[in-house]
């Protein structure tokens, strides 16, 4: 199986761009929206539900032509904890990276207090990351701390 | 840029200094005209009769003129407006802006949308560092100082925010001891604690509420409130346990003085009214003080 999913992979290669691994297959859609693939005109290749030993099933997006700022890809780090992404120069991965969650969170996840303004106004949400593993996001408006458990994403 | 004061972290220890200094001041001479041509909103969100009232003493008796509401049922808010409109709208009449709203972080929020300050008179059960700050005047007054106090927190530590905000504040300063005496369903929340570890400050935890009181420089009471309790029968059994009571301050320090932000309901006993040890209702006059110190220092009056 896993040399089914190597060929997959070579045959949807890409030229230039960035391959996104190690998704979970539950939030492919969502890591789209968090990065604005739905938004550009690359050249977008995805695969999902595909076997994973790590992830049960995962999911895997290809973007030719296109490099993440750090700032940029971390946003998905929250949903993505173990994505990886392999940075392809023709055909051939010349660069690889981990995510890592930032300090700062700013939409992408809900805070978990009812009583926040953010759940009674149309407000963006914002969070100082005031620990990482245990995940611990701090709410910049109620001040309240939501964490791994209570975490639910917008 | 503008000063607003949202929560009690957002000043400095300079600046709570500063505070007690402008509040020292405003005590001597409580009418001075530094607000005069000037409007302050004053949109209380949710009823707090206390809280508006000291405010706008505050604001009268510094010769400005108030615009606002005492609750949201008489506001727009009724109407569906948004606290994003009602503060734009507002930010374009008044110089200041001082409100209480129900919502956790309202005020904060309405900060970034106005363009001229504003203070926190509560947010839910977050932030209400004015009455931090009148709190800590109190000590000062009380204690001629603030570093080197023993103080004990009593009742509900889980949920009371004036403890929290107090705890976050005099933990700037020297060498303070905490002692926190509450039920188990009420204890002081670990991240406050962890606070307390990170900065080497002592703190003490004790369920009983006993002569241990005798080393107290500052004894802080709050109401424990029946709504925080799942079980009703777990209220029922220490309802009564965290009751102060004037005998209870025999053998207390001759410095000590008990504070409360009130209402009180049942936890200080009427006797201890009687008490030169009290002092929770000059605590509320220390209010109007503060208010006015804080109000002259958001604007750049003094």
């Amino acid at each position: 199986m896993e040399e089914n999913i190597k060929k997959k992979l070579k045959v949807s290669a890409i030229k230039n761009g960035t391959v996104i691994d190690h998704i979970p297959a539950r939030n492919l859609f969502k890591v789209i929206t968090i990065l604005g693939l739905d938004r550009i005109e690359n050249q977008i290749t995805f695969g999902t539900n595909l076997e994973s030993e790590k992830l049960g099933s995962k999911a895997i997006i290809k973007v030719s032509d296109k490099c993440f700022e750090d700032d940029e890809i971390n946003k998905i780090a929250l949903i993505a904890p173990h994505a990886k992404l392999n940075i392809i120069r023709d055909y051939a991965v010349t660069e690889k990276k981990v995510v890592e969650i930032p300090s700062h969170v700013e939409g992408i996840v809900r805070c978990f207090n009812p009583k926040c303004i953010t759940n009674n106004e149309q407000i963006t949400t914002r969070f100082a990351v005031v620990s990482k593993a245990p995940l611990a996001l701090k709410c910049h408006y109620c001040e309240k701390i939501t964490d791994q458990e209570h975490l639910h994403m917008l | 840029m503008k000063k607003d004061l949202i929560s009690i972290t957002d000043y400095t220890k300079e600046e709570y200094l500063r505070i007690m200094e402008l509040a020292a001041g405003f005590e001597k001479e409580p009418n001075q005209d530094l607000l005069k041509g000037k409007v302050v909103a004053s949109l209380f969100f949710e009823p707090s009769t206390r809280t508006r009232l000291s405010f706008e003493t505050a604001i009268s008796r510094l010769g400005g003129r108030i615009i606002g509401f005492a609750d949201a049922g008489s506001s727009s808010v009724t109407k569906g407006e948004s606290l994003h409109d009602t503060i734009r709208m507002v930010t374009n009449y008044a110089d200041l802006i001082v409100m209480r709203h129900p919502l956790e972080g309202a005020a904060r929020y309405a900060a970034e949308i106005a363009t001229v300050p504003v203070i926190n008179a509560g947010d839910g059960a977050n932030q209400h560092p004015t009455q931090t700050l009148l709190d800590m005047y109190s000590i000062l007054k009380t204690q001629g100082t603030l570093d080197n106090l023993n103080i004990f927190m009593v009742g509900d530590l889980k949920y009371g925010r004036t403890v929290h905000s107090l705890l976050m504040a005099m933990s700037e300063f020297d060498n303070p001891i905490f002692n926190f005496i509450a039920p188990d369903e009420l204890l002081m929340p670990e991240e406050y604690k962890m606070h307390l570890r990170e900065r080497g400050i002592r703190y003490y935890e004790h369920r009983e509420f006993t002569d241990i009181i005798s080393a107290a420089d500052i004894i802080y009471m709050t109401r424990v409130q029946k709504e925080r309790f799942a079980d009703p029968i777990e209220y029922e059994k220490v309802k009564n346990v965290y009751i102060l009571r004037e005998k209870m301050l025999r053998h207390t320090k001759p410095n000590v003085r008990v504070l409360h932000p009130l209402p009180r309901v049942n936890e200080i006993h009427t006797d201890v009214d009687r008490s030169d040890k009290a002092y929770y209702f000059e605590q509320a006059l220390n209010g109007v003080f503060t208010r006015e110190a804080i109000i002259a220092h958001t604007l750049n009056l003094k």
